[in-house]
């Protein structure tokens, strides 16, 4: 048994790359977690994020590169040999046993003296909270419960490593939040690294220390979620991460940062990369603001209040959609004049 | 007034009886005159001997007579390991098929045994595995025996014959059963630990024992009525003597319908009495559904 220690620095992927037949599902992928590390691998369905983490697991072989784990290399173990945990999407508890011998099933594969797979056990399902459900089956649970069974049975083993596959996506938005702060919690707690899969952008910069944008099988971004959120390295991260007014324009240099025409008016940006003379203007709903002498003009469409503002769809002059917020009341049929600070105008190379 | 009075409709509706309920008649009525009714007749029959006698003299005579009671053990030990084999090879079988792309194709071979029915899968049976069939002269051929090796007009030709046209059978019974196992239990093992052995004892087996104990009920069955393979194959006089030959036997040709009934009431006690075992076997297992989540 070659089941990796627990100490460790770094995991680390090499160019790890992953076919199926004609489809690449995984090109080049590089990445470093250090221990302790929170990674969000975030991207829309299909962009390789839960093959990347199988790959991880040993549960997907790669076709190229290879894994790390300091100087140990694991893309040739199996799963069973790499010692981490997983949390899987649909949870994958084991319905016939309690979730006591849930949680208790990775100690007693490592044939552990009986007294102390108890107290472990005990010790993992007093950290996610349901001591008092031990002895019910997975069936009999509530699905937020059966999350919680499904962590404890990924971490009693005290892998130092855990990989979790869109854990939240089968709950409702409630427990959503509730079970966000639970897994920053337990994450503190341990001290392991987790590498975490979703494709909510909002649970990504919530969760991780950093995130992993992945886009069509590649990584296109690697940062912090302030980063990530404040200035996305190109236009598809930046459309992923929420920059929906995203407009093809016209730009140039202008004192110290480069103009843009949106919707006919002229707007001072920032530009990111290297901005010829066609780029393409992002800018967040959030960042637009409603000011009497703005420089862009257009029509309210519609507004959904949403508790503490409105979100508005507007058409401007040249007949372009404009998403913007509003703390005020906005109507349909209205006209209003916007604004965005420079600094909130990213503009990229077209 | 009562506050919520649902209408006779609407109460039968909510037991799950509407119109299309009555669309069961035709089965219901299919079922009593061609299932109920012969066997109730054959019970009342089987207590109204022919030579005379009490009432259980039929039963009587059968225990009494070791040409007929000891068809019973002929008949099990047939039926027994044929079962058994079929189930315990079905299983891997079934495990491996589960991940083949072109399962469709291996399937729709492993079906033909089904197709072709017993009778014609005993007539290939006797000419290649007879003295002069492809097998013995192959392996005399290759010196590996002596003289041929007799596989037909005994206990082997049944079971092999048995097998051929079972296996089909719980093995399409058991992939069903194995392919409705979650597979990501199984990779939730291995990444807990557990290699495939431990993954098979521990996940897979208890997940598939209610069903395993199904498909051994009805494969059961189906090798204790064994009937034309024993007499094509086997030594229908001796060691194949099964309960069908002597139910057989009474009826046409000593023509005592009340002590062919009474062995075919006996055969179905045997059988009822191996299902209970196997199906009280089965409480004591998990019988949920085999995934997990709420997905």
């Amino acid at each position: 048994m070659a089941v990796v220690s627990r100490d460790f620095q770094e995991l680390r992927l090499d160019n790890v790359s992953r076919d199926f037949g004609q489809l690449h599902a995984l090109r080049d992928v590089s990445l470093t977690v250090k221990r302790g590390e929170f990674v969000a691998l975030l991207g829309p369905s299909g962009c390789g994020k839960s093959t990347a983490l199988n790959c991880i697991a040993g549960l997907l072989q790669v076709t190229g590169g290879s894994i790390w784990l300091d100087d140990l290399r694991l893309d040739e173990l199996g799963p069973e040999d790499r010692g981490f945990g997983m949390v899987f999407q649909n949870y994958a508890l084991f319905p016939h046993m309690s979730v006591r011998r849930n949680v208790g099933f990775g100690l007693v594969t490592q044939r552990r003296p009986s007294a102390e797979i108890a107290r472990r056990v005990d010790e993992a399902l007093a950290l996610v909270r349901l001591e008092t459900q031990a002895d019910k089956l997975p069936g009999q649970l509530s699905g937020g419960q059966q999350q919680r069974v499904a962590i404890a049975r990924a971490i009693v083993v005290g892998p130092p490593l855990v990989l979790m596959d869109e854990p939240l996506s089968n709950l409702d938005a409630k427990l959503r939040l509730e079970m966000r702060a639970e897994m920053r919690r337990i994450h503190m707690t341990l001290g392991s690294a987790t590498i975490y899969v979703t494709h909510d952008q909002e649970e990504a910069l919530s969760l991780a220390d950093r995130i992993v944008v992945m886009m069509d099988g590649q990584t296109r971004q690697i940062g912090t979620p302030e980063e990530l959120y404040a200035r996305p390295a190109n236009a598809d991260v930046a459309d992923f991460m929420g920059y929906r007014n995203l407009f093809p324009s016209s730009a140039e240099a202008a004192d110290g940062g480069v103009a843009v025409i949106v919707g006919g008016a002229r707007l001072a940006g920032t530009a990111v990369g290297e901005v010829g003379a066609r780029a393409m203007v992002a800018v967040r709903p959030d960042d637009m603001r409603l000011t009497g002498d703005g420089p862009i003009e257009a029509t309210v469409e519609f507004a959904e209040y949403h508790g503490r503002d409105f979100y508005a769809v507007a058409r401007m002059a040249d007949g372009t959609e404009l998403y913007f917020r509003s703390e005020s009341r906005v109507v349909a049929g209205e006209t209003v004049r916007l604004d965005a600070a420079p600094s909130r105008v990213l503009v990229y190379p077209a | 007034m009562s506050v919520a009075r649902m209408s006779l409709r609407g109460r039968l509706r909510e037991k799950g009886l509407d119109s299309v309920t009555l669309l069961v008649i035709p089965a219901v009525l299919f079922v009593l005159a061609l299932f109920i009714y012969p066997f109730l007749y054959g019970l009342v029959l089987s207590f109204r001997p022919k030579a005379g006698g009490g009432w259980l003299a039929n039963y009587a005579k059968f225990f009494s007579e070791p040409f007929l009671y000891e068809t019973i053990q002929i008949t099990l030990v047939i039926a027994v390991p044929v079962t058994l084999l079929n189930v315990v090879l079905s299983v891997p079988v079934a495990l491996r098929v589960r991940l083949l792309r072109r399962q469709r194709l291996l399937t729709t071979i492993l079906v033909i045994p089904i197709t072709l029915g017993t009778v014609m899968v005993a007539e290939g049976l006797l000419t290649y595995l007879g003295p002069r069939g492809w097998l013995n002269r192959t392996l005399l051929e290759f010196g590996l025996v002596d003289s041929p090796v007799r596989l037909i007009h005994n206990y082997w030709g049944v079971m092999l014959s048995l097998v051929i046209t079972g296996f089909p059978f719980t093995f399409l019974l058991t992939l069903s059963y194995v392919t409705g196992i979650d597979p990501a239990l199984e990779q939730a093992g291995a990444v807990l630990g557990a290699r495939a052995r431990e993954r098979f004892r521990r996940i897979l087996l208890p997940l598939l024992a209610p069903g395993l104990a199904i498909t051994l009920a009805l494969a059961f069955v189906q090798a204790f009525t064994v009937f034309p393979s024993a007499i094509l194959l086997g030594a229908p006089a001796g060691p194949t003597r099964v309960i069908s030959i002597i139910a057989y036997q009474a009826a046409f040709e000593q023509y005592d319908y009340p002590l062919a009934s009474a062995i075919a009431m006996l055969m179905a006690a045997v059988q009822l009495v191996i299902i209970m075992l196997l199906l009280g076997a089965r409480t004591l297992v998990f019988r949920g559904p085999a995934s997990s989540g709420k997905g």
